[in-house]
């Protein structure tokens, strides 16, 4: 086990704390750029998928994780950023520029949207932020001069400095990645300023932060203008490789998905958004290969248990027919939320951790290290 | 003038609807402080028990009503066992997404049990209609405004005058304390679930008529009566049910006075005008901190 020897505040809000992690992030860093030459066209498509939830995934970290204000409305700033790239392409506005606009007017309405939300906690906050998407989605649908209502709007093929860059080249899918990394070595530096503390002072607690000195108002409009902006950049990526946005995607059922990659991933680290994004976007592939693979293998299994290939046949036809119920989907998708929360409250990343730490302290791990002390509920209505 | 007389009437009607779907959310909410958004799909599915036992059964209404009540009250104790009670204590943001897994769970399966279909009861309200000079009211709304006074007043009642009302508060505002002065926690929340479902049954049997039932039909109401919870103030039973009618009033006035497209958002945006003005809601209250 290695021990970190800390001799000054540089040593702890370091990036890199020690080698190990130029070497493991370097390692990813290479795979990630080689990996257009050789997975699939269909999974990079995927990968490309991951890398636009993961962004929206950390800007909703910065505003839920760090600074602890629920919001089920993101995916209406995703939805403002991708329609003001498409409103804006068709006055043949170059990419940077409009890429940077999106990324403004979301930032100036989520700061606007701040503003009301600065009284509101709790439970009122999920509400007013579920009734500004679907205000946002009505308007979407409505405004037909700008968004085409609910026909919805053709997105051209992005362009960068003159040169094409079509949805399914190894180029957007390394401008989706640059974004992402650069956001999130932007936010690892938000949060390590006195911005960031000021978050998460904000999230243990309010009153406490308020008698620190800090200026609870302005940093919650702050993080709720940072995390919708960057929630905006990622609605433009989003617009481009979907070339097609209509109202009907930018549901609550998208909001949903955007808390759910947070909260699988776990909400107390980036790279909780980073794993979510990928279990979220990845889950639907490995559903169809299950559902197609599965009756066979089934089959196969009870074939090698000694049934008779009548019956290994008509077990195969069973499952399928399993396999294929409408809405399954649906079904799994619960359980496994369910399991996650119960099981897993700290998510993805947390039994990542927790499987570091195993090998770490190999003879001597124990399960109490990540037990949940406090197991009552005390009114959060006198907060 | 007729015509403003007639929106608001049938602006209150609707208005029941949703309160007494919020009803649901509030109990829930006032016993434990967890939101359960996965109400609306408790009535749906407790219309569809409803549906297994008149329409397909062929029970008496009445009997019919009655098993599906009981049959969705120990739904809820299960539902509370197997979800809510192993996170019992965590932040609420968990119990929210195990609520939300728990509705996308059971709507689907609803669908794949019951099909796609819309499912119709026979009531013995589904004929006829009340007319008062020339107002015209149908019997079925006038049975969900009925159910929803009568419900409402009965769980204040039960909340605010009965020894296990009390308790759920107690338990509310603070657990530990509540077990030490001798309540059994863990049995109150089971009960405030079994009582919530039951709830949501009385609304998923009386909407039938004029909702019918479908797999979805939970979402899309839950979504209407949670502003109206939120609008009566959170923990607020007369008020979820007034947070009701104000929504259902607004929606219908704003679908008869308001251009198209007005209908669906002027309940979020009036929403979003309360909380600014009064962000605990119209019967919320406001409580300071001590550090």
């Amino acid at each position: 086990m290695r021990f970190l020897f800390k001799t000054d505040y540089e040593d702890d809000i370091k990036l890199f704390p020690h080698s190990g992690y130029w070497v493991s992030y370097g390692v990813l860093l290479a795979l990630l750029l080689i990996a257009p030459y050789v997975l699939s066209s269909y999974l990079m498509s995927q990968l490309v998928f991951v890398c636009i939830y993961a962004i929206v995934g950390v800007a909703l970290l910065i505003l839920t994780g760090f600074t602890g204000q629920a919001s089920l409305g993101h995916a209406a700033f995703l939805a403002i950023g991708a329609y003001t790239a498409a409103y804006l392409q068709t006055y043949n506005v170059p990419f940077p520029v409009y890429f940077l606009a999106a990324g403004l007017l979301t930032g100036i309405i989520g700061a606007m949207v701040g503003f009301p939300a600065l009284r509101l906690t709790g439970i009122y906050l999920v509400i007013a932020t579920i009734s500004f998407a679907l205000i946002v989605e009505e308007i979407l649908a409505r405004w037909e001069s700008v968004t085409h209502g609910n026909e919805g709007m053709r997105v051209k093929t992005l362009s960068l400095l003159g040169v094409a860059v079509p949805r399914d080249s190894p180029t957007f899918y390394y401008l989706c990645l640059a974004v992402l990394v650069l956001t999130i070595v932007g936010t690892l530096n938000l949060l390590r300023s006195p911005t960031g503390r000021a978050f998460v002072a904000i999230r243990d607690s309010e009153t406490a932060a308020r008698s620190m000195g800090v200026n609870v108002a302005l940093y919650k409009v702050k993080s709720f203008a940072i995390s919708a902006a960057i929630t905006g950049f990622a609605g433009v990526l989003f617009a481009h490789k979907l070339s097609f946005i209509s109202p009907e995607m930018f549901t609550l059922q998208l909001s949903i998905e955007f808390i759910i990659v947070i909260l699988i991933g776990g909400a107390f680290s980036l790279h909780g958004a980073v794993l979510g994004a990928i279990f979220i976007v990845m889950i639907d592939p490995f559903l169809t290969y299950l559902k197609d693979d599965m009756p066979g293998m089934i089959a196969g299994i009870a074939a090698a248990f000694g049934a008779g290939p009548a019956t290994a046949g008509d077990i195969q036809s069973k499952v399928a027919a399993f396999a294929s119920l409408n809405g399954l989907k649906g079904a799994i998708y619960g359980i496994i939320i369910v399991l996650f929360v119960l099981f897993e409250p700290l998510g993805l990343y947390g039994r990542w951790l927790k499987i570091k730490l195993f090998f770490q302290l190999f003879p001597l791990y124990k399960r109490a290290t990540f037990k949940r002390q406090k197991i009552y509920v005390k009114s959060e209505r006198n907060r | 003038m007729l015509d403003f007389v007639q929106q608001l009437v049938s602006g209150v009607a609707l208005g029941c609807v949703y309160g007494l779907i919020a009803l649901g959310f509030v109990l829930v909410y006032k016993a434990t402080e967890v939101v359960n958004f996965a109400q609306g799909d408790l009535m749906m599915l407790g219309g569809f028990f409803a549906f297994t036992f008149i329409g397909m059964m062929g029970l008496n209404y009445w009997v019919g009503f009655a098993g599906a009540v009981a049959a969705m009250a120990l739904f809820g104790m299960l539902a509370e066992r197997v979800v809510v009670r192993p996170i019992l204590g965590y932040p609420q943001f968990s119990i929210i997404m195990a609520t939300i897994g728990l509705g996308y769970f059971l709507r689907s399966i609803a669908g794949m049990i019951w099909g796609t279909d819309d499912l119709k009861i026979e009531t013995p309200f589904s004929q006829g209609v009340l007319r008062i000079g020339s107002l015209v009211l149908a019997y079925d709304k006038l049975s969900v405004i009925a159910a929803t006074m009568i419900l409402c007043t009965l769980l204040w009642l039960f909340f605010n005058k009965t020894t296990l009302g009390t308790a759920m508060r107690a338990s509310s505002e603070n657990m530990l304390a509540a077990y030490y002065m001798g309540i059994p926690v863990k049995r109150v929340v089971s009960i405030v679930w079994a009582i919530s479902a039951a709830v949501a049954t009385c609304a998923g049997v009386l909407l039938a008529p004029i909702t019918f039932i479908h797999s979805n039909v939970g979402l899309v109401l839950g979504l209407k009566a949670f502003p109206a919870a939120v609008l009566g103030g959170f923990g607020s039973i007369p008020g979820a049910v007034v947070g009701g009618v104000l929504i259902g009033v607004i929606e219908s006035m704003a679908g008869f006075y308001l251009p198209e497209g007005w209908k669906d958002v002027a309940p979020y945006v009036v929403l979003l005008a309360v909380l600014l003005l009064k962000p605990e809601g119209l019967f919320g209250h406001h409580v300071r901190k001590k550090v």
